[in-house]
């Protein structure tokens, strides 16, 4: 759905060949799970499956059959990276543990993608994106108003968690490609879920750990803060991004008063403070406080919306967003990549495969099947 | 100790506070050499102090924020104020493979340690420099730390109670950006391992927020349309949402006796029967209200209240124990005094004993990924500030003690 296609998207834009298998007929999901343009459902028009899957090729194939299972074998000889999503024990039920791929291919790298792995007690729970965003602490670790804070915790938007997980999927694969020259075999690489998650929270886990009742500070000067027409957040930490927001706030004279003297005081005094920032913020809008404070060096960030992150001039100068053609999507403006190489740049390839668009290239042109075959293939609902 | 994946590879890293060291921490976790280069002049501020740990510590070494993000690495000193630190710093450069850096653009040019100046020193050279909105671009200068990336790069706006506040994320998002750098440079590292060719990776680390939330966009993209805050409630599934429970055993972040909650997520049909299986009397099942996705999307907020009058009464271990048994996904939210005690994270081994000379003994989180062959691990201790003076400027440049030490007192390497 999204964990392991945006593990093989950041592969394949980075330049890999990527063949997604998705199951004939139905395919991934996330073909179900839109946005559609104009709303209307349509498998070939989901915009979550479109992000995930530009530039990949895609074919139909469905392993719980036998002779599904023998198109994947002949297709793994080739392969250099197997990366799937199944639950705990089902590779194994089909005849494709880890020991029986590396015994095949030995050159093969398999990254399983579980949410609580092979073992331990929650091997067999279920759970959705929800479930592991607030069960590996990510909720938890919010500085917030009191009074937001007790409407309870809230998951982060747009299923972050799960490309949290294909991001340190991609990651673990790679390094396990890096040394196959090395070693002269692929290897396993067993990623979860959870532990992904858990790891983007090491310091506050690892404060806990050692500490169970670590202190609790009232948090920031600054921070979120309302603006004119929003909100913004103002971090101004070292004590020169202090005196940088205190001089464009026109060096108050409150700003003199010894609890402003360091980050722990104006901490410890923020319901002071705080006040003073507020009512001052309130007067501008989010953008001229973004220009008004990093012209000052004061790292200030208005909260955009993601209409506004499109529209966002250093971001669309950068090449962050591109426009690509879809047959069925058409032409729409998708985001590309957060890193810019200078001697192999992202590009658009190909858009996002319609079901089973490759097949006839894949299954005839490398297995060298006909075309006939496929037919039969497909009739008895393997592809 | 097995030898990593990336065994052979070193890193000489500028990078500081959380970000930049997250990225070289799974670097060294896979097991490159990362030589970390700091200066008593210009302290990585997690060594300094943090609203999180408290007043000014004992000494830079003392801080285990720092500790933890920098686990796996060693440390030299240098002050590249100093023309004869810069020199060093480009000696360096000469025989590592990667250089990374999350400072201001523009500040390691001035340095005189730019990707031009060390490509000088290292033709191949493979350089990464992180920054808050990328190093090109009008607003290239800009500055920020997480809650700022959160904040440009659209996570905030879509994270939050409905018609409450933004909000403005937590730390992790330093952390993913470090993630991001990391594969970064292991793409670098691939294309340099088939080509013998270096390059420059420039990245924002707004833009790896974007990224990481990036079918959201789609949304604008095709209906114009901008998604807003919807807080737990899903764009189909339903019930799905955090719900109260009884106050559990032991300590928690809001402290002892405060509120707990279960995540309960129901998508399917037969999730939702398996739910009514549990939730029982008052013919759930047969309700028109909640006969289908649709109406119970419709209904979600009838539907948490019912949820929530079941919940309330439970701890979120039972109300998890009795729905996973009856196949519906649920997990208790744990914070961060919870999952230090996590059985499944125990037995997992999610946690693991750190050495350290000064701090003492202390948990850090082991590598999140497994791999069979070249395991990643924790190889060593977080440095000590100038710990690996010696032996990177002694035994890897060749720079005789008594230099060393003369440099030390002109403080070039302090």
């Amino acid at each position: 759905m999204i964990a392991g296609p945006y593990c093989t998207k950041l592969l394949a834009d980075l330049g890999a060949e990527v063949l997604k298998i998705e199951e004939p007929a139905r395919g991934d999901p996330a073909r179900k799970a839109g946005p559609f343009p104009q709303d209307i459902p349509h498998p070939e028009r989901s915009g979550l499956f479109l992000y995930l899957n530009t530039n990949k090729l895609g074919i139909t194939l469905d392993v719980a059959t036998a002779s599904g299972r023998h198109l994947l074998r002949e297709l793994l000889r080739d392969a250099d990276i197997l990366v799937e999503d199944l639950p705990p024990g089902r590779a194994e039920a089909l005849g494709l543990s880890h020991e029986a791929l590396a015994a095949a291919y030995p050159q093969l790298v398999v990254t399983s993608i579980t949410a609580f792995g092979s073992s331990g007690p929650y091997r067999d729970w279920r759970a959705h994106h929800l479930n592991l965003y607030h069960g590996s602490g990510h909720s938890s670790f919010i500085y917030q108003d009191p009074r937001e804070a007790a409407k309870g915790p809230v998951v982060g938007g747009g299923y972050i968690g799960e490309y949290d997980v294909g991001l340190a999927a991609a990651l673990a694969t790679l390094a396990a490609v890096l040394v196959r020259p090395k070693t002269g075999r692929g290897q396993q690489v067993e990623v979860t879920k959870l532990e992904a998650l858990v790891a983007l929270e090491r310091v506050d886990i690892a404060r806990f750990a050692n500490d169970p009742t670590p202190i609790r500070r009232p948090g920031m000067v600054g921070g979120l803060v309302r603006c004119r027409d929003g909100y913004v957040v103002i971090t101004a930490v070292q004590n020169r991004q202090w005196q940088g927001l205190m001089e464009i706030m026109g060096n108050p004279a409150w700003a003199q008063d010894e609890i402003c003297r360091d980050e722990i005081s104006r901490s410890l005094h923020r319901n002071e403070i705080q006040p003073y920032v507020e009512e001052w913020a309130a007067h501008y809008t989010g953008e001229e406080l973004y220009r008004r404070g990093q012209e000052a060096n004061v790292p200030v960030g208005p909260v955009r919306t993601v209409a506004e992150v499109m529209a966002w001039e250093q971001a669309r100068q950068r090449g962050f967003i591109a426009e690509i053609e879809h047959p069925e999507a058409g032409r729409l403006e998708y985001l590309t990549a957060a890193y810019g190489f200078s001697e192999t740049p992202w590009r658009a390839e190909r858009p996002a495969p319609l079901l089973g668009e490759h097949n006839d290239e894949v299954y005839c042109g490398r297995l060298g099947y006909s075309r006939r075959d496929l037919a039969r293939l497909s009739a008895a609902g393997v592809i | 100790m097995k030898e990593g994946p990336l065994a052979g590879v070193r890193i000489l890293d500028f990078t500081w506070a959380w970000a930049g060291p997250q990225g070289t921490l799974l670097l060294a976790l896979l097991g490159a050499e990362v030589i970390k280069v700091e200066s008593r002049q210009r302290l990585d501020h997690a060594r300094v102090r943090s609203l999180m740990t408290g007043p000014v510590l004992a000494s830079p070494d003392h801080s285990t924020i720092f500790s933890d993000l920098n686990v796996g690495k060693l440390g030299v000193t240098l002050d590249l104020t100093k023309p004869r630190a810069v020199e060093i710093a480009r000696r360096l450069a000469g025989i590592c493979d990667v250089v990374t850096a999350n400072m201001r653009p523009g500040t390691l040019e001035r340095l005189g340690l730019g990707y031009e100046d060390l490509r000088a020193v290292k033709p191949d050279i493979i350089m990464l420099c992180s920054s808050a909105v990328g190093g090109t671009g009008p607003e290239r200068t800009y500055v920020g730390y997480a809650p700022t990336f959160a904040a440009l790069g659209g996570l905030s706006s879509i994270t939050g109670h409905r018609n409450g506040p933004p909000s403005p994320l937590s730390g992790a998002v330093d952390l993913r950006v470090g993630t991001t750098c990391a594969l970064a440079v292991l793409a670098a590292l691939y294309h340099h391992q088939r080509t013998g060719e270096g390059q420059y990776v420039d990245l924002s680390s707004t833009e790896v927020v974007s990224a990481l939330v990036g079918g959201v966009f789609m949304e604008y993209a095709m209906n114009r349309r901008v998604p807003g805050r919807d807080g737990n409630w899903d764009r189909t599934m339903s019930p799905h949402n955090c719900y109260p429970c009884q106050p559990g055993e032991g300590g928690s972040i809001a402290g002892e006796g405060s509120q707990r909650w279960v995540s309960i997520a129901v998508g399917s049909d037969e999730e939702w029967r398996a739910l009514c299986s549990v939730l029982g009397e008052g013919g759930l099942e047969v309700d028109p209200r909640f006969a289908d996705v649709v109406s119970r999307w419709r209904h979600r907020e009838e539907l948490d209240d019912i949820v929530s009058a079941w919940t309330r009464d439970r701890t979120p271990d039972e109300v998890t124990e009795t729905l996973q048994k009856a196949g519906v996904a649920a997990m208790p939210v744990l914070d961060g005094a919870a999952l230090a005690q996590d059985p499944h994270l125990r037995e997992r081994g999610a946690l693991e004993k750190v050495e350290h000379p000064v701090i003492g003994s202390r948990l850090a989180l082991a590598p999140p990924w497994r791999l069979s062959d070249t395991p990643a691990a924790i190889r060593r201790p977080s440095p000590c500030l100038g710990e690996h003076n010696g032996y990177v400027l002694g035994q890897l440049l060749g720079i005789p003690d008594e230099e060393i030490e003369e440099l030390a007192r002109d403080g070039v390497v302090a």
